[in-house]
């Protein structure tokens, strides 16, 4: 069984992303967030499961989609929310915004918004730890779609080779952009057996409980800092949002509400409220509204880049 | 240089930088598909793995889009990746990650990551190399801001350039040649970097100004031999890095000229000779202004229609005089004197 205090840490982190990209969907309409955001909303606790097992020294990477990871793996978010204003102050310095986001102090190292790119760097950045012999890990997080890109393959059967120390976090939300699974694999449930294929263990969480996908990730961890390679854990989940932008699509042609009504029954950050002692959880949502709030007053008042801004950072 | 008198081939000389700087620093690590087997991508890498251990030289899947997001990433986490393509046409299963994350990375994410990877590949000439094995890629490559690339046409900068590629911090893209890895040069000894944005003259004249790219400037050293047969003076410029372009050495000789051939060894549109022609006409007044490459066709593979596809000493020499002459009727240089001219072969002074 999970201690309180990681019941209460869970639901913290799994709130605090969940706040933050409500608070920046309200913000949107405004056009204050000039950048195109993918919301995880719904599907949280895949990047704050693997991250709670994770060290400060270990290393992240993921999509588009990745303001859950960078929250969850430490990424300051007055950095985050300001990037995505286009302020100086943003992580990338108003240079990357919602998609391309990275805080390298935090092991956030980088997420980008071609689908897959992600995966060999990542694994570099595992030869890497590897090489450098202090056990630190990796986790990639991808969706789906990534796993049909041909690097995909190509890095799992890399990594295999030279027993690399990253976990390959498939967070499989059912679709890309707004195409199914089904549509795009012969065996939709075929994605571990891939990975097995390739000689990585692989494991399949198909309810998107947070405890499992902690639980998998903790004994991925363990193996990889025991020098006994990679892993890939595949997270079913729901995204209830749109594929990008502020708002729900249900019935827009793809999909059904009915379709995420299960999903949203089993919300996480219900589930764990559930876990813990009244008046903890509103001792809790205080902080992060507050915390919220002042990412959004310190977006707001953070100057823009200089126009001479342009033309950094082109060479190192 | 302390020892001017030691001289290398261009294959030895690459060889030569990646093991003077493998022992300098352990974050160097060389790799690509048969890197590691007995024949060393045609020397350059032959014995490296007896000496620096199958950790950090390694032949990889046949993966080169993985392969180089994993150089990539090892680059950002702190290492110094060089990653070899036997061929540049295998350099296409890279775009996506060379585009899309090394030319961005240290831009996109504000700073905070660099991407010190060195990319080399070959290009490859006769024997019907043909269609997919021929290509010279790099003006692809120059189109993107983030990416340097640098084309050595010789022993001494082939070593000087790949030991500036390794100690950049930026992505390197280095483009060899075939048929450059057995000319020979003056190479020192110890470690010397070759910097970068530094166009070479290679032969002083004052008829016409003729800029090499790659194998191209060997090419352009041979046709102006010819033209000095029939009194005309080329000033042979080798711009070694393409990105950086040191445009003021160019400009200031066709300036003086006012005669400006550009010869590369790849397509001439959209290519590097229009970038440089295009500069130049900016730059200069009354320049009259000629471009050669790859004749505008895929590479064919009969010997005949393959001497057709590239330029040689006898069209650039050609060329050459009907821009320093002009008015004048066409000249070329004998089939005899041509062939006599690739006996010519640059050995400085660098």
């Amino acid at each position: 069984m999970h201690s309180k205090d990681t019941i209460s840490r869970l639901y913290r982190s799994v709130l605090r992303i969940r706040r933050f990209e409500e608070v920046a969907a309200d913000i949107y309409p405004s056009d204050k967030i000039k950048s195109p955001v993918h919301l995880a909303i719904g599907q949280e606790q895949v990047s704050v499961g693997v991250c709670d097992v994770l060290e400060d020294g270990d290393w992240v990477g993921g999509s588009y989609r990745s303001h859950a990871m960078h929250l969850a793996k430490g990424g300051t978010m007055n950095g985050l929310m300001a990037e995505m204003f286009g302020k100086e102050t943003g992580c990338c310095r108003g240079k990357g915004g919602s998609m391309h986001i990275i805080d390298v102090g935090a092991g956030v190292m980088g997420s980008s918004a071609v689908v897959g790119t992600q995966i060999p760097m990542a694994t570099g950045y595992a030869l890497a730890a590897k090489a450098a012999g202090r056990g630190r890990v990796v986790a990639v997080f991808f969706g789906d779609g990534a796993s049909e890109e041909g690097c995909f393959y190509e890095s799992l059967n890399f990594a295999a080779l030279r027993k690399l120390p990253i976990l390959f976090v498939c967070e499989n939300n059912g679709y890309a952009i707004h195409e199914p699974l089904a549509k795009r694999r012969a065996r939709p449930e075929g994605i571990c057996a891939v990975a097995e294929a390739l000689g990585v263990p692989a494991t399949r969480i198909d309810d998107g409980d947070i405890f499992a996908i902690r639980d998998g990730a903790a004994k991925a961890v363990a193996a990889m800092r025991a020098g006994q390679g990679p892993v890939l854990m595949e997270a079913c989940v729901y995204r209830w949002r749109q594929h990008v932008g502020p708002d729900e699509d249900y019935g827009a042609g793809y999909r059904e509400r009915v379709e995420a009504e299960p999903w949203m029954a089993a919300d996480q950050v219900a589930k764990l409220a559930a876990l813990m002692a009244p008046g903890q959880c509103d001792a809790i949502k205080a902080e992060i509204e507050a915390e919220v709030a002042a990412s959004v007053r310190f977006a707001e008042e953070s100057p823009i880049p200089a126009p001479q801004e342009l033309f950094s950072h082109v060479f190192a | 240089m302390s020892s001017p008198d030691r001289i290398l081939r261009y294959v030895d000389a690459l060889r030569e930088a990646f093991d003077q700087e493998m022992a300098r620093d352990p974050s160097v690590f060389v790799f690509g598909l048969d890197v590691d087997d007995y024949l060393g991508i045609q020397g350059s890498t032959k014995g490296l793995v007896d000496k620096y251990g199958p950790e950090r030289v390694f032949t990889t899947p046949l993966s080169e889009d993985a392969m180089t997001g994993i150089a990539i990433g090892a680059a950002m986490a702190g290492m110094r990746p060089v990653h070899v393509h036997i061929r540049m046409d295998f350099m296409l299963l890279c775009m996506n990650q060379l585009i899309n994350i090394a030319a961005k990375a240290h831009y996109m994410w504000g700073g905070q990551v660099k991407v010190p990877l060195v990319v080399r590949s070959m290009i490859g000439k006769s024997w019907g190399q043909g269609a997919q094995h021929s290509q010279g890629l790099h003006s692809l490559f120059m189109h993107i801001p983030g990416l340097k690339v640098v084309a050595p046409s010789n022993a001494y900068d082939a070593k000087g350039c790949m030991l500036a590629a390794i100690r950049d911090d930026n992505p390197v893209i280095v483009m060899e040649h075939r048929l450059l890895y057995a000319t020979e040069a003056p190479v020192p000894v110890e470690p010397y970097a070759v910097e970068f944005g530094k166009a070479r003259i290679c032969r002083k004249g004052d008829d016409v100004t003729v800029v090499g790219i790659s194998n191209m400037v060997m090419e352009a050293i041979r046709a102006a031999e010819l033209l000095a047969e029939v009194g005309v003076e080329a000033e042979v410029i080798d711009p070694v890095s393409l990105v950086p372009l040191d445009m003021a050495t160019i400009i200031a000789s066709a300036n003086r000229t006012k005669r400006l051939l550009i010869v590369d060894n790849g397509w001439t549109m959209c290519g590097a000779s229009a970038e440089i022609a295009a500069q130049a006409a900016e730059a200069c007044e009354g320049l009259r202004i000629r471009r050669m490459g790859f004749a505008p066709t895929t590479c064919p593979t009969a010997p005949n229609l393959e001497a057709g596809f590239y330029p040689n000493p006898g069209t650039i020499a050609s060329a050459a005089w009907s821009l320093a002459r002009p008015g004048t009727a066409a000249w070329a240089p004998s089939p005899e004197r041509t062939k006599l001219a690739y006996q010519v072969q640059f050995k400085g002074p660098f």
